[in-house]
């Protein structure tokens, strides 16, 4: 269709329907309902879009596919679009995801329902465009857009801190992208294109990697978030609306450990490998931290954000032990996060479109009113601890383990997430779920309705079939996984032996020109 | 048929949990109990199938996940040992299921209960059965999940849910070494499976492996690693304070769970994994010291506690420990058939405890029954028989696996042996004066329930304050310790953490006692008798039946290569020659404790009192269960509180917002603030200000010696 490939297709629905949104009329109760209709369909469609994407996605190649580029800002900037075994399940995640968090704002947004539905859409679109991108500059565009709606998102539906929250999270994560940018800029001057498959081939010198490694970390970490940027993400989590908080937990996250695994791991090997310490550090910091200082939070939003923090500690350490079980570790976490977090979040907004309220001390003894929300619960909270059959534990346990062969020590500490973990998640479970039902404004509390119900179920499901089979999305991670590794070591291996043969030609030509007795001379003639 | 002894549990747990509320509570009783009795049929065919024609396999069931060159299977790994478990499990579990029907019958919550019965049996089997230590720590996870949700079913009682994380956390501190354990498995060998890494560990006697800044004997490291796992599931001493207030949970499920399998997982995991441990002596010294010292100090807390499950609890504890010295001293075998038979007799003595409290309409107390011997005669006799197999009279179970563990203790020469066999001694003749001191204060002696009914109660309704009152408690009550043991209805101040102490609810919703005054004991129905009737038969003839098999002369044809030894250990063939006082100093300590017990409960019942008040410090320290769970909140509990507090408001809060965001848009809202004042609208302001600007820069264009290129000439 107009020469447009199916990739061009997962941005152009969602955005279709979003103009078709803003072609409704004054804000009345019928509109509202076309609008949410209209954007659950528009989401739906693109979710079937995106599995039609990976019926014709093959699995045993590492190589991009659905690939088309389209003339753009010049010659080597194109629009670029293509997908791999690191995009591919983000993409469908995203899709899979946001026909959830319509389904959530069902009901709990009552003012300005077009403009909200408008803006989530949009936001789908430069979601998918980010993991799509095949094209730097196209990448930071999607990857900047997403901020817009996102802070609108936040600043108009949220909470009572929600101006304060919305300017933290766009400022933070801004400052970060600023330094990309011009990364990218030094980086086209240096290989002459923005394309990726392209940059990926080009070797960057050393010296140059490390800048360039620097300016994209600024941004990716913000993203992540990782200690000590993180504080926006609490603020944000807290403020925005449940659905706000499914997509930015979910999908907002993954951005950063895509930007890592796309761009800092291939195309600057070396940077990578020296920094990694640094990440370790700081992964295993935000493991240890932020579960202790979740485990005081006294908002159920912040709780599950600060372990957020902690989850992406992981996956962060797993990405750069730079083995196959660390990376796709990684991987599946962010997958299986998306899927967790998103779950939490939902079920925090079940009880918050009741009580109005994420106070942990005003709840209590819920499972006796709400026995379905318990039992769900239950799942996400376990899977969040990382229990086995779970989806959580998969990518954990394989991150650990990639970082227990990169270095025992880091992968040591790590593990102290798994005890922190069921520490606050089970606090938590405790304080709100089991007790006495006492409070008595809990008394009427009213369990899953069927809307909740079909939107949760799903979740459980899912948390579970990919604890038990998680091969359909790890085999996905496989070939690219491999691929990079190998890549990584012959760059890593080249850059050694380039290093060791660049000594060994100094000491040679000295030697050959005066030979090892009057090095000094030599050298006294060199200055 | 291994596929079914595994699944049917589990979808009797499917069963009962989702449709549960349709079928009703009868129909779940009835579909999860029957699914089990299957399995546990199929287990004892499977039973008699390997141990008779040594048919060990292999069953593959589907792939797990792959990583890079990681590949995790699921598979059912079925040897002897497997098997002997499998027998276990299913038929505790079945009798457990069957005897929940009678003593759950009030509970509103059936289905669930059963449900999660269910769950925890499929997730023990696959502990049992994992061919891979991946698969092995998902059942090892299942169980601890199951075990948290048993011992909070009673959700609404705060001490229920405290006892259930507890028991979790605590587990995890234990997973902690596992985890690390099958990482450290894997760099060394290349594979998480049992076949593959037992295959390849010779090659690694002397291997090592640098980690926290030290060089380890890589096999020694890993083996200790998983052992910290073991210690967290089976109780251990450091990692044992989960296990006595695991009793909050119903009591079947402490037969089930904390008696007679969960807990056993480790001494499990440690025989599942002794050619890797045989190959590391020094590991198996800490075995051996861990249980010999956790045999002896729980031993010693059983004494004096007055809660009939938690005696028992402890008495676990302790036995577990007799375990764990049969594996240190490499007689893997002694130590797995302990295994077997104390899964019986602990079994029934847990049940049976459960049909007294029954009796007693949920009093938990010792000190306010007495007497019921004529009241609950069945119930009675059962309890003599699980107390006689406990204490290894001879001829019962517990004679031939207990005595075996002592023997073996002694004719060991690896390092430790000597401190494990005074433990284990010593703790034989605890042992028997707790165990007979339970069965004193509870069958024997003056009626103390009936004068006392109201005044339990009381005591009881303490629990609330008592949980609160945990640290400082210790002291302001400690003057009125001196009342305790023997003196009936007496609540000693202690109690606050005793929080056996509380009773076990008829429902869940019922933490406010119904008053039931003067009420005369009953004898439990058939349905809770049958399944003690069976126990008590495998707690006489368990032993006798199978002692030739497990560790006697057919024992090479009944293990196969489930339990390989490594050249040079022969302990299993020395046990037979320990001297003879060695073999009678069990008969001789068992003796011992029965009279002093009867002496001091049935001659002198003034003497425990007398004891008590003279030896307060002493009695302190057992009744408070040597001050661990104090001594693990002091440091670690409250500091990870405050820390983490500290990290949220003051290192999140103060240093990162203060100086990040919050920092900057202050200072940009000050200079904004300064440049609105600057702007006066005056254009000789503005004028002056653009001719200071100019000087400025022309001053710095002449001190500095403009062209930069120019510069490098003036040098």
């Amino acid at each position: 269709m107009f020469g447009l490939g199916i990739l061009s297709g997962l941005l152009i629905v969602p955005l279709a329907g979003a103009a078709f949104i803003l072609t409704l009329g004054e804000e009345s109760e019928s509109v509202k309902r076309n609008a949410r209709w209209a954007a659950l369909i528009t989401t739906i469609v693109t979710f079937l879009l995106s599995l039609v994407a990976w019926a014709r996605y093959d699995i045993a190649s590492p190589s991009f596919q659905l690939v088309e580029s389209h003339a753009w800002l010049a010659e080597t900037i194109r629009f670029k679009l293509g997908v791999d075994g690191f995009s591919m399940p983000l993409v469908l995640l995203t899709t899979f995801l946001m026909p959830f968090c319509i389904g959530a704002s069902w009901l709990s947004v009552e003012s300005r329902v077009k403009e909200y539905f408008v803006a989530f859409l949009v936001l789908e679109t430069t979601m998918i465009g980010v993991f799509c991108a095949l094209d730097l500059v196209l990448f930071y565009l999607f990857f900047e857009a997403g901020l817009i709606p996102m802070f609108l998102i936040i600043g108009i539906w949220g909470g009572k801190r929600r101006i304060y929250a919305s300017f933290k999270f766009f400022l933070y994560t801004l400052l970060g992208s600023v330094l990309m940018l011009l990364a990218i800029m030094a980086m086209y001057w240096e290989a002459g294109t923005t394309d990726i498959p392209t940059l990926l081939a080009h070797r960057f010198p050393v010296g140059l990697q490390w800048w360039l490694w620097l300016a994209f970390f600024a941004s990716f970490a913000v993203k992540m978030p990782m200690w000590p940027v993180h504080t926006w993400l609490p603020d944000a989590h807290v403020e925005a609306p449940t659905a706000g908080s499914v997509i930015l937990a979910g999908i907002l996250l993954k951005m950063g450990g895509y930007g890592f695994i796309r761009i800092s791991l291939p195309m600057l090997p070396d940077a990578s490998a020296s920094f990694a310490p640094l990440v370790f550090a700081l992964s295993v910091i935000a493991i240890i931290f932020t579960s202790l200082t979740a485990m005081m939070q006294t908002d159920i939003k912040k709780l599950i954000a600060y372990s957020s923090v902690a989850h992406m500690g992981f996956v962060t350490l797993g990405l750069f032990t730079l083995n196959e079980q660390g990376i796709q570790g990684a991987l599946f976490l962010m997958i299986s996060h998306g899927i967790v977090s998103g779950a939490l979040f939902l079920c925090v907004g079940v009880v918050y479109d009741r009580m109005h309220t994420r106070e942990i001390a005003a709840y209590g003894g819920l499972v006796k009113r709400m026995p379905l929300y318990a039992a769900a619960m239950m799942v996400f909270t376990m899977a969040n601890v990382g229990l086995p059959g779970t989806s959580g534990f998969v990518g954990e346990f394989l991150a650990m383990m990639g970082a227990f062969k990169a270095n025992p020590t880091v992968a040591f500490f790590s593990v102290f997430g798994i005890i922190l973990s069921a520490g606050y998640a089970l606090w938590l479970y405790a304080r709100v779920i089991y007790g006495k039902l006492e409070k008595p404004n809990l008394q009427g509390i009213l369990d899953l309705d069927l809307r909740e119900k079909i939107i949760i179920a799903p979740l459980v499901a899912l948390t579970i079939w990919y604890g038990v089979h998680p091969s359909p999305v790890l085999d996905t991670f496989a070939p690219a996984t491999e691929a990079l590794v190998q890549n990584m070591r012959t760059a890593l291996g080249a850059t050694q032996t380039a290093e060791a043969a660049a000594k060994a030609a100094k000491i040679a030509a000295a030697e050959s020109m005066a030979g090892p007795e009057s090095r000094n001379t030599v050298e006294a003639a060199a200055r | 048929m291994y596929h079914a002894i595994v699944f049917f549990p589990l979808i009797g747990a499917l069963i009962a949990g989702l449709f549960g509320r349709y079928l009703g509570a009868r129909m779940s009783e009835l579909v999860t109990t029957g699914c089990l009795a299957f399995a546990c049929l199929l287990s004892w065919g499977a039973f008699f199938l390997v141990t008779g024609d040594g048919r060990a396999e292999t069953v593959p069931v589907a792939q797990w996940f792959t990583a890079g060159d990681l590949s995790v299977d699921w598979a059912f790994k079925v040897d002897t040992l497997t098997a002997v478990m499998l027998v276990v499990v299913t038929t505790v579990s079945t009798l457990v299921h069957l005897y929940s029907i009678g003593y759950m019958h009030e509970d509103p919550h059936r289905p669930r209960f059963f449900a999660y019965l269910s769950l925890f049996t499929f997730a023990m089997l696959m502990l049992v059965t994992a061919d891979n230590l991946v698969q092995m720590f998902f059942g090892w996870e299942g169980v601890g999940l199951a075990s948290y949700l048993l011992i909070g079913f009673w959700y609404e009682k705060p001490s229920a849910n405290a006892a259930a994380m507890k028991a979790f956390i605590v587990n995890r501190v234990g997973d902690f070494g596992f985890s690390l354990g099958i990482f450290l498995v894997f760099v060394l060998t290349g594979s998480v499976g049992f076949d593959a890494i037992f295959a390849k560990a010779p090659e690694l006697k002397d291997a090592t492996f640098h980690f926290l800044g030290t060089d380890w004997n890589a096999l020694t490291l890993a083996c200790l690693l998983l052992f910290m796992g073991a210690m967290g599931k089976s109780a251990q001493f450091l990692l044992h304070t989960w296990l006595p207030d695991a009793m909050e949970g119903p009591t079947p499920v402490s037969a089930l769970i904390h008696a007679a399998t969960m807990v056993t997982a480790g001494v499990f995991m440690v025989a599942r994994l002794s050619p890797l441990f045989e190959l590391a002596p020094t590991a198996l010294t800490v075995v051996t010291v861990i249980g010999g010292i956790t045999a002896f100090f729980a031993a010693t807390i059983g004494l004096v506690q007055n809660d009939i499950k938690r005696v028992i609890a402890y008495s676990t504890c302790s036995q577990l420990g007799y375990m764990f010295v049969g594996l240190g001293v490499g007689a893997y075998a002694t130590g797995v058939f302990h295994l077997f038979t104390h899964a019986f007799f602990k079994a029934l003595l847990f049940l049976g405890a459960g049909s007294v409290i029954h009796a007693m309409h949920h009093e938990q107390d010792m000190r306010n029954m007495g007497g019921l011997r004529a009241y609950i005669p069945f119930t009675t006799a059962m309890m003599t028989i699980g107390t006689i197999a406990l204490i290894g009279f001879p001829f019962t179970a517990g004679y031939y696996s207990k005595d075996a563990i002592i023997e073996a203790a002694y004719m060991s020469d690896r390092p430790g042996h000597v401190l494990a066999f005074l433990a284990t001694v010593i703790a034989a003749l605890m042992t028997s004066f707790y165990s007979w001191r339970l069965f004193f204060l509870t069958f024997e002696g003056p009626e103390r329930w009936a004068a006392h009914a109201s005044h339990g109660h009381e005591a009881h309704g303490h629990d609330a304050h008592g949980h609160d009152a945990q640290a400082q408690g210790a002291h302001t009550h400690a003057a009125t310790a001196h009342q305790a043991d023997g003196a009936p209805g007496h609540h000693e101040g202690v109690a606050h953490n005793d929080k056996g102490h509380d009773v076990e609810p008829a429902s869940h919703s019922a933490v406010e006692h119904h008053d039931h005054a003067p009420h005369k004991p009953h004898e439990s129905p058939l349905v809770m008798t049958i399944p003690l009737a069976i126990l008590a038969f495998g707690a006489l003839f368990a032993g006798i039946v199978f002692k030739e098999r497990f560790i006697g002369h057919d024992m090479d044809k009944f293990w196969g290569n489930a339990l390989p030894h490594g050249s040079g250990n022969d302990i299993m063939h020395k046990i037979h020659d320990a001297p003879g006082w060695v073999a009678a100093s069990p008969f001789v300590m068992l003796v011992l404790g029965f009279l002093l017990a009867f002496w001091m409960y049935i001659r002198r019942p003034d003497l425990p009192n007398r004891l008590a008040t003279s030896q307060p410090i002493l009695y302190r320290f057992l009744l408070n269960k040597w001050y661990f769970d104090e001594i693990y909140d002091r440091i670690f509990v409250r500091p990870a509180k405050n820390f983490g507090l500290f990290l949220w408001k003051e290192s999140d809060g103060r240093v990162i917002d203060g100086f990040g965001p919050d920092g900057i848009s202050a200072r940009v809202v000050d200079v904004t603030r300064g440049v609105v004042r600057l702007q006066t609208g005056y254009v000789y302001h503005y004028a002056f200000v653009m001719l200071v600007g100019v000087a400025g820069l022309i001053t710095w264009y002449l001190v500095s010696g403009v062209p930069a290129g120019v510069s490098g000439g003036a040098h």
